[in-house]
């Protein structure tokens, strides 16, 4: 049995939190991705025409029902032969947001859900286009009630992106391998990183959910 | 693809059947008792399965692998890599999966109970023959989403080096040079098992409902999944409100 080394995980730190810049700017793009694609999957399902809600709606299923990890290796290794080249933080970005995307979307709907359909009927009176229906009454308040949700799947996000070390991108988890294979002492940093992940996620979790009480939802 | 190449195909599909229904076992043992164990009268006990829950609903599952795998020998224990996956899998979606026993056991009305007191059955009887009998039901849709997120999940074994269907596929890939296809195969496959899970969890629930005399709502069991961070039976994907 081998006891815990301080200096060696003073020495490793640096490039721990290295890493964890990039986890945190995977995690800050798949999340805008994530909002803005899961919004466009929440309208297509609200789509009058069937030959949009169908098609979208098995995609997305597909997507939210397979792994992550398998569709990150598919977009690192189909992508490029079909002669987009990106790098491995941005294949890794696309598929986050892709995949969580899935997610915010049946967020989208049940905020839009719960928007009461008094505020469509008098949208209707008022003879608001539908543009304007959706932009200054229905959105907003659908929006709103969904924030902690949306919320909670970032964090899940967060928790996720050390996916993206197995394609190459050096995120937290990639900087602990790397260190441990140098030194043949992988505790030290992994250990370090597992606690790095509750120290950021526990905090943001107990923050969404007093949003949560504060939205009154 | 040659018949070979599907062959590894399949086995690491039977090996990715195999370790979620190993780690959804233990999952499920740990949910029970996490969850219960959190409704505890006493305090100690309640903080203990709290701290549980938090820690490892806050951490990565893969870093716990990684962990697992890597760092437990510090302990003296090295596991062999199916174990690794196994435990940390198991212990992460038990987690998650104690909220929604604690969410469900929480959701059966109070006279339930009182009646039972009333009754003067013990708490064990209490628990086994009142709560549990109606609170089961209402999880199985929970449970569901969660067997699924297990499903997908298992792909993180490949990275230990466990023979399951990713890894399977990284070999048939590295052999043919054939990307977009086998992994194309090998998501249809993932969906195939989910869809299965799906239809076998709605069977189930409808048989569990049945028992108690209740009909399932259609609008939430079927088509479509509410994302677990939506619900509100206390389940989240992290943190998802605790009513």
């Amino acid at each position: 049995m081998r006891t815990w080394d301080w200096s060696y995980t003073g020495h490793v730190l640096p490039d721990l939190l290295r890493g964890l810049l990039v986890t945190l700017e995977a995690t800050a793009l798949g999340s805008v991705l994530a909002f803005a694609l899961g919004l466009v999957w929440a309208l297509a399902f609200r789509a009058p025409t069937r030959w949009v809600r169908w098609p979208v709606g098995a995609v997305v299923e597909f997507v939210r029902n397979t792994p992550l990890l398998v569709q990150l290796f598919f977009l690192f290794y189909v992508l490029p032969t079909t002669g987009l080249t990106f790098s491995p933080l941005t294949t890794g970005v696309i598929g986050l947001g892709l995949h969580y995307s899935t997610y915010t979307a049946e967020v989208y709907r049940a905020g839009i859900d719960g928007v009461p359909p008094g505020q469509w009927e008098a949208a209707t009176a008022l003879s608001l286009p539908r543009r304007r229906t959706w932009t200054a009454v229905i959105l907003p308040q659908a929006i709103r009630r969904v924030v902690p949700a949306l919320g909670n799947y970032v964090i899940a996000m967060f928790k996720d992106t050390p996916m993206l070390a197995a394609i190459t991108v050096l995120d937290m988890l990639k900087q602990a391998e790397e260190a441990g294979a140098e030194s043949f002492r992988y505790t030290e940093p992994i250990t370090v990183v597992g606690l790095l992940f509750v120290l950021i996620a526990y905090p943001t979790s107990l923050l969404m959910r007093a949003l949560e009480r504060r939205l009154g939802n | 693809m040659t018949t070979g190449l599907w062959e590894l195909l399949f086995k690491g599909l039977w090996v990715t059947v195999q370790l979620t229904v190993f780690s959804a076992a233990l999952a499920g043992v740990i949910a029970f008792a996490a969850g219960l164990a959190r409704l505890s009268r006493f305090w100690i006990v309640r903080f203990v399965a709290g701290a549980y829950v938090e820690f490892f609903r806050g951490t990565s599952a893969l870093v716990l692998m990684f962990w697992l795998f890597f760092a437990l020998p510090l302990l003296g224990w090295q596991l062999a890599a199916l174990w690794a996956g196994t435990l940390a899998l198991g212990l992460s979606y038990g987690a998650y999966g104690s909220e929604v026993v604690r969410g469900a056991i929480r959701a059966v009305p109070v006279a339930q109970r009182e009646a039972a007191i009333a009754l003067s059955f013990t708490p064990w009887q209490r628990m086994r023959l009142v709560i549990l009998p109606q609170a089961v039901p209402e999880m199985v849709p929970p449970f569901c989403n969660l067997l699924i997120e297990l499903l997908k999940g298992t792909a993180l074994a490949s990275i230990l080096g466990i023979g399951e269907l990713a890894f399977g596929a990284q070999l048939v890939r590295l052999a043919t040079g054939q990307s977009a296809e086998v992994y194309g195969i090998i998501l249809a496959m993932y969906f195939v098992v989910a869809f299965v899970i799906t239809r076998g969890m709605r069977l189930l629930e409808r048989r569990a409902k049945a028992s108690v005399g209740r009909v399932p709502r259609p609008d939430l069991t079927s088509a479509k999944r509410v994302p677990p961070g939506a619900v509100d039976t206390g389940v989240g994907t992290v943190g998802g409100g605790s009513r």
